[in-house]
């Protein structure tokens, strides 16, 4: 396989009409905006606290199934593992979802279709790319019409490896996702605190 | 001229009194990555014509670079509900065009699976058929079962999907002890309190009923020119299961029915599946009894060069799984085709669609059950 045709996958999908290109090809995933951000204190920090608290415990995902992957998410949702637990509630629109689970191969047809769907999305959005083919295009990286992870198409916070990941890979994934969500909006004011302690420290050595 | 030109271009054509509804790719109900654009004439649907394509993800092209038994892991991936069912289709072909011999324990265990999978691949169907009706509950019955099932995979194949399992001339390795047990308590379960369960629940429900009787009739004539295959064909009233008439592997050794029902509408269809899981349980309890003791992997020449052409099929849940190989003498496969059954069954879908109600195309699509991985392969 020569680099190129691995690059195509890539470069058509910039081609695509797009309405936001800033994001393309980056790995990291934008953080939820906090109120922080407005007004730094100690009663925001409480206040974001119980944002972080009612995100974190009613995850609505959406209901999208690429490719086998979306069975083991549906055995997820089922009786055995009960998504439920963790206030995650399937949703067939993306206005109203939270959570997008990409479970499966991305094609080159498919990615507009994931990208627009990511972006219909309200914020705060999560991704979780499920599986080996969202993650890197798995057993499939080799072919001339998969992108190789849904990563060069939407920012994803979660991978959840496997081929595809048993259910208890997939809620680990999610207790994940939980946690970053639990920390948004609270790491800016400890990094303050601690750029001031060192800009202090600089001073003293001065 | 751009996709989008074109559209507007035929909504012109169309006019003010059709209505032109775009289904999927990300629908609740189609199980999977289809697009339907469908013309709609007040609640009537005047053509509906699918997309498919969208998880494309070369199979074919793949495998040509990889050698014969490599092949056999992407095979479990096609049709994801089937997966033994899938690997047996190329594993057959294989051995017979490398003339390959199979222990004859290996084949019962490979018969075993292989109905334990078509089991699990109608608990699903039932399912979801319920699910694009309406009603949510009895999909998570469905999942109760195919939780049990994926615990009886996982103590053979060690995974619960894609188990990579059957491999040229047997099987990775034998069953565990006691497992038969297991499986026997699970088809006592399925049975005799499962399936009635499923009567009580959903079948008898009048709104099943109402919504499946006389719906999306496929007469016998329009199923043979589509080349519907399975389950489709068997609820139009044809009597043909590759199982009984070309048999293949060891399946003129059992004695089972095939079901068959002459209305052609989504509830016969729906009741093919259901009777099937029967039939297949009656498979396996005969396969236990006649199973005899010995190797469950025979002798495989460490190159394998075959050459020639060959095709072969067998009965997948969904219908004739078909597998063309040509090898030029190479270690690799100079050409994998796979016929997948939900491909010709899906084409059926503008037929059954025309004249429907609006509501009635999730079920239409439901009763055809197309799994997208062996449609787009």
């Amino acid at each position: 396989m020569d680099v190129s045709k691995k690059l195509r996958g890539t470069v058509r999908i910039q081609e695509a009409p797009m309405t936001d290109v800033k994001v393309m090809g980056s790995q990291e995933s934008e953080i939820a905006p906090g109120v922080w951000q407005h007004a730094p204190g100690v009663v925001t920090t409480s206040l974001q606290t119980a944002l972080n608290w009612g995100r974190q415990n009613s995850m609505w995902y959406l209901t999208f199934g690429l490719a086998c992957c979306a069975i083991e998410m549906m055995a997820t949702g089922g009786s055995r593992y009960d998504f439920d637990r963790f206030g995650m509630v399937p949703w067939p629109s993306p206005r109203q979802a939270d959570l997008m689970i990409v479970s499966g191969t991305v094609t080159e047809k498919m990615a507009p279709r994931v990208r627009t769907l990511w972006e219909q999305m309200a914020e705060p959005r999560y991704v979780i790319a499920m599986g080996a083919c969202a993650t890197n295009g798995g057993p499939y990286h080799q072919g001339y019409n998969v992108v190789d992870g849904v990563d060069k198409v939407i920012p994803v916070d979660v991978y959840v490896p496997g081929c595809p990941p048993r259910p208890e890979a997939l809620l680990y994934g999610v207790v994940q996702l939980q946690r970053k969500i639990n920390v948004a909006g609270k790491q800016e004011p400890e990094k303050q605190k601690q750029e001031k302690v060192e800009s202090e420290a600089v001073k003293e050595d001065v | 001229m751009s996709e989008i030109e074109a559209r507007r271009l035929k909504a012109e054509e169309v006019g003010h009194e059709k209505l032109i509804l775009n289904l999927g790719p990300q629908h609740p109900s189609t199980h999977g990555v289809l697009r339907v654009i469908t013309t709609l004439e007040g609640e009537r649907i005047t053509e509906a014509e699918p997309d498919i394509g969208f998880l494309h993800r070369n199979f074919e092209k793949i495998v040509e670079g990889w050698t014969w038994s490599q092949v056999i892991p992407l095979t479990d991936r096609n049709d994801y509900l089937a997966n033994i069912n899938n690997e047996h289709a190329y594993v057959l072909a294989v051995e017979k065009l490398a003339g390959i011999e199979v222990p004859e324990r290996a084949e019962y265990i490979r018969v075993i699976m292989s109905e334990l999978n078509r089991i699990a691949s109608h608990l699903l169907t039932f399912g979801t058929f319920a699910m694009d009706m309406g009603a949510f509950t009895p999909f998570l019955y469905g999942f109760r079962e195919r939780e049990l099932l994926y615990d009886i995979f996982e103590k053979v194949t060690g995974a619960r999907m894609m188990h990579n399992y059957v491999r040229l001339s047997g099987v990775r390795n034998d069953l565990p002890d006691g497992w038969d047990k297991e499986v026997l308590e699970f088809l006592d379960r399925l049975e005799n309190d499962v399936i009635p369960d499923y009567y009580d629940l959903l079948i008898k429900n009048p709104i099943f009923e109402a919504r499946s009787l006389g719906v999306g009739v496929l007469t016998k004539e329009d199923a043979i020119a589509y080349g519907a295959a399975g389950p489709i064909l068997r609820g139009s009233g044809i009597d043909w299961d590759l199982r009984r008439d070309m048999p293949y592997s060891i399946y003129d050794r059992f004695d089972f029915e095939v079901i068959t029902r002459e209305e052609g509408d989504h509830y016969a269809r729906f009741m093919v599946r259901m009777d099937e899981m029967i039939e297949s349980a009656k498979i396996i309890r005969q396969a236990f009894e006649q199973m005899p003791e010995g190797p469950v992997m025979g002798k495989v020449p460490r190159v394998l060069k075959p050459e020639g052409d060959i095709y072969s099929a067998v009965e997948g849940p969904r219908g004739e799984i078909g597998v063309y190989l040509v090898g030029d003498g190479n270690f690799k496969p100079y050409r994998v085709k796979w016929r997948a059954p939900s491909f010709s069954n899906l084409s059926i879908l503008p037929l059954m669609a025309k004249g429907q109600f609006v509501a009635d195309i999730v079920l239409t699509i439901g009763t055809l059950d197309p799994i997208f991985g062996e449609v787009d392969r």
